[in-house]
């Protein structure tokens, strides 16, 4: 496979939007069942070329969109609120009558802002070692999202270069203030501080719920990425900074005694047992939990609160393409997200070539098909297409939610 | 108001048992008062209601909320008013009608401009927030089902962590997030599929939310609603004067008529005088001039202080002579008003002087005006500077420029007071420059004992109720609410502004 080259775009992404770009189960999932002009009002915003930008773009219908989608070839799509009036019109109404009504909680989980405890890579590198801090950042927040607070319907999205994206669908949170969704993401959030900051994570006692649900989490990884792949405590350079986030009181008999163990894994041990021991300490001296703070402060996820909290924040949208690395912005299957390899993940250009390969195969079986036919199932034909099937399971359930609900309340009413 | 033919069932159902009516101390003042009621009726329970409100801005200003003091206070307020002030139980029928009606009063005074609604909104959630505290708890449980404030009781207790969580033990009532923004955000409660349990003694947090929304949105309503009964011109004055009134004594009897000789002014002036009228007075030396808005001021504090009209007319003369205005001059033009303001001319009304209040929030100075209120319109660097030149020590200034910053101009005045006359604590509330006058005098001449009690009198602290809001960012200062003078008759309720 010949790798994903920026100048190439303009010449795939016409293929892509005509032949790889799911718009069928998208323009379902933005009509959320065709309640009240939601699609039309909805602001769309498209990068061009030479990061031309185009912001309050609107449409009639997920087919226009589709159509527009093919005559433009925008090289990113983002995707912004409701509107109380058509986006496209939006200088047309006096000012401050334009505002935006509604919008999905999102949140964006950056690798960047990680590097403070990452020593593999920097900036917007990733590699395998330490994309498991996603992994740990999804099962995190996503468990709070469902169990904590009652969300039904969210898509999580790999944002195509170094992080990932949620978008939570549910009818009622799209209708959440800002400060419902600051207060959300506060909710979420343990590690605290900047650079100039040494200790990002201070637990009191009594220890709430969600962070015991997170420390089980992060737990569940922390030997094989932080002790072993990170190796955090590999060298008195890198354990002193470990037990700059300890109590004094510790740090002697640690310090003393690391040298003698062969690997962080021991070294980690050591330092859990004792602080386990304080636990049991009565309530005046205090159970510490420096232990868990310090696991927290290596894998906990991160999160922009401005991403979240604006109803008018525009976010990437699912399936645009990452005009760096080529890679398509796919959802994730959460049943199998341990495996995910964003290296793995298809590139416009690989998919093209794909559907080069693909279509000198199958040419000869579809000659009777229409077109437009071969097109909706062209994407079935390259590797995108488990993806789909990951995007189209998330709109389905949405849709049976509603059917369901129109049902129960039908029969509230007793209609028949 | 209108009768809704469920309202009117509803009267007539309740007609025939008035403790139904009222059955909890509290309430969120869903409907309106359906009776009638005197004219008099009307205006004493609006005044009423008027100076709980402003006893409750005091208060909220000088002590802590909830703590002892406050508590006791704001008790002895409502008892003394005759509202409900305790979480009785049985019947209290007249206080709890009084107090459902003077809101729904206040509500049409107080609705009319953005400042005014969140004044209003303040005190009421205040008062709101004692009286729900004050309840037990299954009085609190009572008062909850009988608001229908969709609080199920849910056994989650089982599914939930080991106690020592925080969030409150079993049958703690679930709430919509939206309800618990802040206790959701800060983790101080148990969080489940949406829903946060909130523990009973931090209820009182959703029930405040819950109730602030509902009266804002009400106040807006009631605003949109307004312009019919503007019209009735039995109300309109008495409306009028309830969102703008001073209730306090108005200096217009001086009891201390002839004491004050004009040799003593300047020394007055610098011993006595709020900064205001300090400035006001030295203007007056140096430039032999004061424009309108410094004569008013000025003059009227003066006859406050007990100047007499004869002194009045020669102080004036004798100043303005010295400057550009010759004596014939002054005899056709100024002395006419100044005896106009003494009630000698024209409409013979007896001008009182000005409250803080009047002179914060009415007729800005411009250049070359030297009234208004220094801690509101001077510049805060000028002010500084003549602090600095009054050798207020520099600690002092910034604790004066913190207030000001803080739109406390009151409380700014205060602390010039205490650090002028070296006391800790200035041991009355400040909202009339004749009251700083008077507390002044009495303490350099060790006069009689300021009475320690807090007594419905005058005193309130006056903030001003076009200034940007003070109410959310006030902080408790030290300073005491405790109130001396006692209020001058019923006709001081409305003084002419």
């Amino acid at each position: 496979m010949a790798p994903f080259e920026p100048a190439a775009l303009p010449e795939l992404l016409p293929v892509f939007y005509r032949r790889l770009f799911p718009h069928g189960p998208y323009g379902r999932w933005l009509s959320y069942g065709g309640v009240k002009n939601y699609f039309q009002l909805r602001e769309f915003s498209f990068t061009l070329r030479d990061d031309v930008y185009l912001r309050f773009q609107s449409f009639s219908s997920p087919q226009e969109l589709e159509r527009e989608l093919q005559k433009i070839n925008p090289y990113k799509i983002d995707i912004g609120a409701v509107y109380s009036h058509r986006p496209n019109q939006h200088n047309t109404v006096h000012l401050g009558a334009f505002q935006p009504q509604e919008k999905e909680l999102v949140f964006d989980i950056d690798m960047t802002d990680y590097d403070d405890v990452r020593s593999c890579c920097s900036s917007a590198d990733i590699c395998s070692k330490c994309w498991t801090l996603m992994t740990i950042a999804v099962r995190i927040i996503d468990r709070a999202l469902v169990e904590d607070l009652g969300v039904r319907h969210r898509l999580w999205v790999y944002s195509g270069r170094r992080g990932v994206h949620c978008w939570v669908c549910d009818d009622a949170v799209r209708k959440w203030s800002p400060a419902l969704r600051a207060a959300a993401v506060e909710y979420l959030s343990l590690v605290k501080g900047g650079a100039d900051t040494v200790k990002k994570v201070n637990l009191s006692h009594p220890v709430h719920p969600f962070i015991r649900h997170s420390v089980n989490v992060v737990e569940k990884y922390f030997e094989e990425y932080a002790l072993r792949g990170q190796d955090i405590l590999g060298s008195p350079e890198k354990w002193d900074k470990v037990l700059a986030l300890i109590p004094e009181e510790h740090r002697e008999a640690l310090q003393a005694e690391f040298p003698r163990r062969k690997d962080s894994v021991q070294r980690w041990e050591l330092l859990r047992a004792r602080l386990e021991r304080t636990r049991g300490r009565p309530a005046a001296q205090g159970p510490c939990y420096a232990d868990w703070e310090v696991m927290l402060q290596f894998c906990f996820p991160r999160l922009d609160i401005n991403v979240s909290k604006g109803l008018n924040h525009l976010l990437k949208s699912p399936f645009s393409v990452h005009p760096k690395t080529g890679r398509v912005s796919v959802p994730l299957d959460l049943q199998r997200l341990d495996q995910f390899d964003p290296f793995a993940v298809p590139t416009i250009t690989s998919l093209c070539q794909e559907l080069d390969t693909a279509n000198s195969d199958g040419e000869q079986e579809d000659g009777g098909a229409t077109e437009p036919k071969r097109r909706t199932r062209d994407y079935k034909k390259t590797s995108l297409a488990p993806y789909v099937r990951v995007f189209e399971q998330f709109v389905e359930g949405m849709e049976s939610a509603r059917r369901g609900e129109r049902i129960r309340r039908s029969d509230l009413q007793g209609d028949f | 108001m209108e009768f809704s033919s469920r309202a009117r069932l509803k009267h007539a159902r309740l007609a025939g048992d008035r403790r139904e009516q009222y059955p909890h101390s509290l309430q969120f003042y869903l409907e309106p008062p359906m009776e009638s009621i005197s004219l008099v009726e009307f205006e004493s329970f609006a005044v009423d209601r008027l100076k709980l409100l402003k006893v409750i801005e005091n208060l909220g200003v000088s002590h802590v909320r909830g703590t002892d003091v406050y508590k006791s206070k704001l008790e002895s307020e409502l008892r003394k008013l005759k509202f409900p002030y305790r979480a009785l139980a049985e019947d209290d029928y007249e206080a709890r009608r009084k107090d459902h009606i003077s809101h729904f009063i206040l509500r049409l005074a107080y609705c009319q401009s953005e400042d005014l609604r969140r004044w209003f909104l303040q005190q009421e959630m205040d008062l709101f927030r004692y009286r729900f505290n004050e309840l037990t708890e299954s009085l609190m449980q009572k008062f909850l089902e009988h608001a229908n404030l969709s609080f199920e009781a849910v056994s989650m207790a089982r599914e939930r962590d080991a106690a020592g969580e925080p969030g409150g033990g079993g049958g703690s009532p679930p709430v919509g997030l939206a309800d618990a923004v802040d206790l959701f955000r800060a983790r101080k409660v148990f969080i489940k599929d949406g829903f946060a349990y909130v523990p009973f003694k931090e209820i009182d947090v959703i029930v405040l939310n819950n109730y602030r929304t509902k009266l804002s949105k009400a106040l807006a309503l009631t605003a949109r609603s307004l312009p019919s009964i503007q019209s009735d011109e039995r109300l309109q004055p008495l409306l009028n004067h309830l969102s703008h009134s001073y209730v306090g004594p108005d200096y217009s009897i001086q009891k201390n008529t002839g004491k004050i000789s004009l040799e003593q002014i300047d020394a007055l002036s610098v011993k006595s005088f709020p900064l205001c009228m300090r400035q006001l007075h030295r203007a007056l030396r140096d430039s032999h001039h004061l424009r309108h808005g410094g004569r008013m001021q000025y003059g009227l504090f003066l006859k406050g202080i007990g100047l007499t009209l004869e002194q009045a007319l020669e102080f004036w003369k004798k100043e303005f002579i010295r400057g550009k205005v010759d004596a014939d001059k002054f005899d056709k033009g100024y002395a006419y008003s100044i005896r106009h303001s003494y009630g000698k001319e024209g409409r013979r009304t007896d001008y009182t002087p000005y409250s803080c209040m009047k002179i914060i929030m009415s007729n800005p100075p411009s250049q070359g005006d030297y009234h208004g209120c220094p801690f509101r319109h001077s510049d805060p660097e000028l002010l500084k500077q003549k602090l600095q030149s009054y050798k207020i020590p520099p600690s002092g200034i910034t604790q004066v420029l913190e207030l000001v910053k803080g739109v406390h101009y009151q409380l700014a005045c205060q602390k010039f007071f205490e650090l002028t006359h070296d006391v800790d604590d200035i041991g009355f509330s400040l909202n009339h420059p004749n009251q700083y006058f008077t507390e002044s005098q009495k303490l350099l001449n060790g006069g009689r004992e300021l009475k320690k009690e807090f007594n419905n009198s005058g005193n309130f602290q006056q903030k001003n109720n076009s200034q940007e809001s003070t109410n959310s960012s006030s902080t408790p200062t030290s300073s005491n609410a405790k109130a001396d003078t006692e209020l001058e008759g019923l006709e001081a309720y409305f003084t002419e502004d």
